[in-house]
């Protein structure tokens, strides 16, 4: 790695010592920066565990949460798991068909002059903070009519859209050219090319990136806020009633000051985490694993 | 991977074919046409009621609701002022800590960690992006308050007591401090894995060139990495930008909601975007819902502005990249 320079022949071994400290200081930096960085992680997640883990049991999971402010009564989280369920499953109904067919546009159909800016907008529109999505939802939909899961399931996709169209379009982009022009060449036409040869060559990276967001997604909590949080604390399916969800009850809950309420908060974290952490480790290592097996081939 | 066909058009999209009209096939590219200008309409419909949201506010107070400091519903009388500080002062700071870490973490994970322990590490951090901001607030108010108040800011005041921002004795567990070293968390992870892979990027002619000429890494790294990776690190930090301007849960969480303009680290504050979220369900006037909504617009703006800044950065560099190889 470092040269070992001969004290001797250097006519200034003092300055390559000190160019040699310099660098030793700066490797050293870098190794503390991300050895900072993991640790951070490590903290958070165990300190989850720790204050979470007490809580979790058989009720946790059946029962309802209290009303707040009168302490827990009922002690558990049903309602706000059924909620979660509910929405990020709306949310990934509207926003999947969209960003794969946007996809497919970019990928299949469009011109390098249509795609750019339309890449663009996708990559802008992910950088839109969630609790401006969130008032854009309150306005558009909410004010007027009230709040409901559906509605913040619209909002979450719109957050999802740009992740899964993005991530669904590097997937197809490593199909092979010649799969294409296998198919058209023997006289399928190009919506069964696309939807026949190229889609099913990529659905495993399309579900892989489809994990990816919708795990990230799954913990936001500003867009619930304005359009699914006047909730009340029976286990309720129906999207046309706002519902009780994980992040928001986590951030209701983070702000009270009892601590049988705080418990209940970390336990909803830890399950949140555990979520978000599970997936997105399996969806990677199926990422990678396919990327790998595909590489190979070749 | 060099497959690809000699013909001069090569990609999907060049495998045009002209021939009879199919019905499946206008169908298609119909359906994926609208599809592909969701973003478009979705960012045009964005804009376009977020405004029409503020409109009343708009009238009311126009330009002056920027400097503005109060926010009383009793009076009715909103500006952002206040907003716009705690927003500025803590995305400042935290872009200040986060981006030499997250350039640091990079530089770890490209040239100095040996292969094996580049992946997990790696995915460590990014996973570190993963972790619920909702989370991450809990956390911060919960755990990482205590602690500041008890550990951090006694050493901080010791060592920078002399400058207005960290003045004094902490004593309550939320401050801008808090939400500082919340959005620092958040923003590493980030700029981190844009860097990292602009630092794989720079040619390794260029990087073995400065070593064979005896320079150390570290002058390897000041005089390859970086020049040649500037404007894509300039692009990244302007990313982390955005996201700790557009943040609003976690800081909500442990800001403590302060009223007053304060240059001290260790009092409370509020941000614009944590303000929103604060009042979410308390906005009772319809002025006040709209000035909430004004708030909306001004996150709006910057995020777009940075975005498209960010963006046109990032295909910039990786056009020149392109016309390398």
């Amino acid at each position: 790695m470092s040269v070992q320079a001969d004290p001797g022949y250097s006519l200034s071994s003092e300055r390559l010592r000190r160019r040699k400290v310099v660098n030793r200081i700066m490797e050293a930096l870098a190794t503390l920066a991300a050895l900072l960085a993991v640790a951070v992680l490590v903290i958070v997640v165990a300190s989850v565990l720790k204050k979470g883990i007490g809580a979790i049991n058989v009720d946790f999971f059946t029962k309802t949460t209290s009303t707040f402010s009168f302490g827990p009564s009922q002690s558990g989280i049903a309602n706000a798991i059924v909620g979660s369920l509910v929405i990020v499953f709306f949310a990934i109904l509207m926003a999947l068909p969209v960003g794969v067919l946007a996809a497919i546009y970019l990928n299949e159909f469009a011109s390098p002059r249509m795609r750019a800016p339309l890449q663009l907008a996708l990559d802008v529109l992910n950088g839109i903070p969630a609790i401006v999505v969130g008032i854009f939802v309150y306005v558009l939909l909410v004010l007027g009519s009230g709040q409901s899961a559906l509605k913040a399931s619209f909002a979450l996709a719109i957050l999802m859209l740009p992740l899964f169209a993005r991530s669904t379009q590097e997937v197809l982009a490593l199909v092979p050219n010649a799969l294409r022009e296998g198919s058209l060449a023997l006289g399928a036409p190009r919506w069964r090319t696309t939807l026949s040869i190229v889609l099913p060559q990529a659905v495993g990276g399309i579900i892989t990136g489809a994990t990816l967001a919708t795990a990230r997604v799954a913990g936001e909590t500003a867009p619930l806020l304005f359009t699914s949080s006047l909730v009340g604390n029976e286990v309720n399916w129906n999207p046309s009633h706002p519902l009780m969800s994980m992040p928001y009850f986590i951030f209701a809950a983070s702000e009270q000051a009892d601590p049988g309420l705080q418990e209940q908060a970390w336990a909803t974290a830890l399950v949140l985490i555990a979520f978000v952490l599970v997936a997105s480790t399996i969806a990677r290592y199926f990422g990678l694993r396919s990327r790998r097996r595909r590489g190979g081939k070749r | 991977m060099t497959t690809a066909a000699r013909t001069a058009p090569t990609g999907p999209a060049a495998l045009q074919r002209r021939g009879r009209f199919r019905f499946g096939d206008a169908l298609l590219y119909g359906l994926t046409l609208v599809a592909g200008f969701a973003a478009v309409v979705l960012l045009i419909l964005i804009t376009w009621k977020v405004l029409a949201g503020a409109k009343l506010s708009w009238q009311t107070f126009h330009l002056d609701f920027l400097t503005t400091t109060t926010w009383n519903p009793v009076t009715e009388v909103f500006g952002a002022g206040l907003f716009l500080f705690g927003t500025a002062l803590t995305s400042i700071f935290a872009l200040l800590v986060a981006g030499p870490i997250a350039i640091a973490i990079a530089l770890f994970l490209t040239e100095l960690a040996p292969p094996w322990i580049r992946a997990p590490v790696g995915a460590l951090v990014e996973m570190l992006a993963s972790v619920p901001s909702v989370v991450l607030g809990l956390w911060g108010i919960l755990v990482m308050g205590p602690w500041v108040v008890s550990t951090l800011s006694p050493i901080l005041s010791t060592l920078f007591g002399w400058t207005p921002f960290f003045d004094g004795e902490q004593t309550v567990g939320s401050s801008q401090l808090s939400a500082v070293l919340i959005l620092t968390i958040m923003v590493v992870p980030i700029v981190s894995s844009i860097c990292r892979e602009l630092f794989t990027n720079v040619p390794t002619e260029l990087k073995e060139g400065a070593l064979a000429l005896g320079a150390t890494r570290w002058e390897m790294i000041r005089g390859v990495v970086f020049p040649y990776s500037r404007a894509g690190i300039s692009a990244a930090l302007i990313l982390g930008l955005g996201r700790a301007v557009g943040e609003a849960i976690a800081v909500t969480q442990v800001i403590g909601a302060g009223t007053q303009i304060s240059f001290n680290l260790f009092a409370t504050g509020d941000t614009l975007a944590s303000k929103i979220a604060a009042s979410y369900n308390s906005a009772g006037t319809n002025l006040e819902r709209s000035s909430l909504v004004y708030l909306g617009v001004l996150l709006l703006i910057f995020s777009l502005i940075v975005n498209v800044l960010a963006q046109l950065i990032v295909r910039r560099v990786a056009r020149r990249q392109q016309g390398r190889t």
